[in-house]
């Protein structure tokens, strides 16, 4: 099962058997779509779990003095895609305030990339999580869901309005469709690989 | 607990019940009443998905406590992400970690770090791509 004498597979160094997980983050304004889209491609149905936001961001060793505090939580809903024995990949959704970025520390382990899911009527709900990506230097794709089926604008449009680099891929979907996500997720992926090339063997000028 | 601090008894319990009383008292079992008032994991940094899987399948858990006992069903037979040992007990994430620092303490499940993704290994990526291709 998951005994000791699994070894090396294919150059993936197996601790224990238990094989390895990586993640991409879903992330955008309420309502765009992040609980769909995770839906729609995971194995599993959506699960949400919570996190304490006093507990993480203050980092306190123990709940003397917070009991008087409201505490604040904050839920991700995430699902499951198995790669292989040996590799899966989880897609988290998070929401896209500021706020939440608190947790990072925690949601960029592991993190191969990101999808940032916009609505063409509430594009700057997006901005905080593009400008987040772009500091940070994470690959991400826009994935601007039309999820009434009206396509109100292209997506050279969506792509001016949001002033992202060239490279990043932004894709018109709906996220109801399994095979739009997959779209969008393989978008992210080749930017994902293209950016790990360059950072193999940067472009000579 | 509050004796050890010198607070006259008196206040102690004036405090307590100010405290504990109504909506203050929040959920009724605390989530950290399950971990024994830790809110820091012990021993290893475990992460939202670090996979975590019983070591011994056959792991005898009548005798444990509750939630240990819950989380060594859950992965028992396959190997499941902290977040996601969170969402199925319906935990928060912080709880869990606590919970599951203990079962490592007690050597009673594997874990698997995520996998490094600072320089991310490109053979991980393409088998990425090829089975999200696969769905």
């Amino acid at each position: 099962m998951y005994a000791d004498s699994d070894g090396i597979e294919d150059g993936i160094e197996l601790t224990g058997g238990v094989p390895g997980a990586v993640k991409i983050l879903i992330a955008g304004g309420f309502g765009v779509g992040k609980t769909t889209m995770v839906g729609s491609v995971s194995e599993i149905p959506p699960l949400e779990t919570e996190e304490f936001m006093t507990a993480a961001s203050m980092g306190v060793d123990d709940l003397e003095g917070v009991e008087q505090k409201s505490t604040t939580t904050v839920a991700m809903d995430f699902g499951r895609i198995t790669i292989s024995g040996e590799l899966v990949l989880y897609l988290f959704g998070t929401p896209g305030q500021q706020r939440f970025w608190f947790m990072w520390d925690d949601l960029s382990v592991g993190t191969l990339g990101a999808v940032v899911l916009a609505d063409t009527r509430r594009l700057e709900t997006s901005f905080a999580s593009i400008d987040f990506f772009e500091q940070r230097g994470i690959p991400f794709a826009v994935g601007v869901n039309c999820f009434h089926g009206k396509r109100e604008c292209t997506q050279d449009e969506v792509r001016a309005a949001l002033d992202v680099d060239p490279a990043v891929p932004v894709l018109l979907c709906d996220v109801r469709h399994r095979e739009s996500s997959k779209d969008v997720l393989l978008a992210l992926l080749e930017r994902v690989m293209s950016q790990a090339l360059e950072a193999i063997a940067p472009a000579t000028t | 607990m509050t004796e050890d601090r010198g607070i006259p008894p008196d206040a102690a319990a004036a405090a307590a019940a100010q405290a504990w009383f109504d909506r203050h008292a929040g959920p009724l079992v605390r989530p950290y009443t399950i971990t024994g008032g830790r809110t820091r994991p012990r021993g290893d940094d475990l992460a939202l998905i670090t996979l975590v899987v019983a070591r011994d399948p056959r792991q005898v858990t009548v005798r444990m406590r509750p939630e240990p006992a819950a989380i060594l069903e859950l992965c028992r037979e396959q190997p499941l992400a902290v977040a996601e040992i969170a969402g199925r007990l319906d935990l928060p994430i912080s709880v869990v970690k606590v919970l599951l620092g203990d079962l490592i303490e007690d050597a009673l499940i594997l874990t698997r770090a995520p996998v490094a993704v600072d320089a991310p290994d490109v053979r991980i990526i393409q088998r990425v791509i090829e089975g999200v291709r696969r769905l």
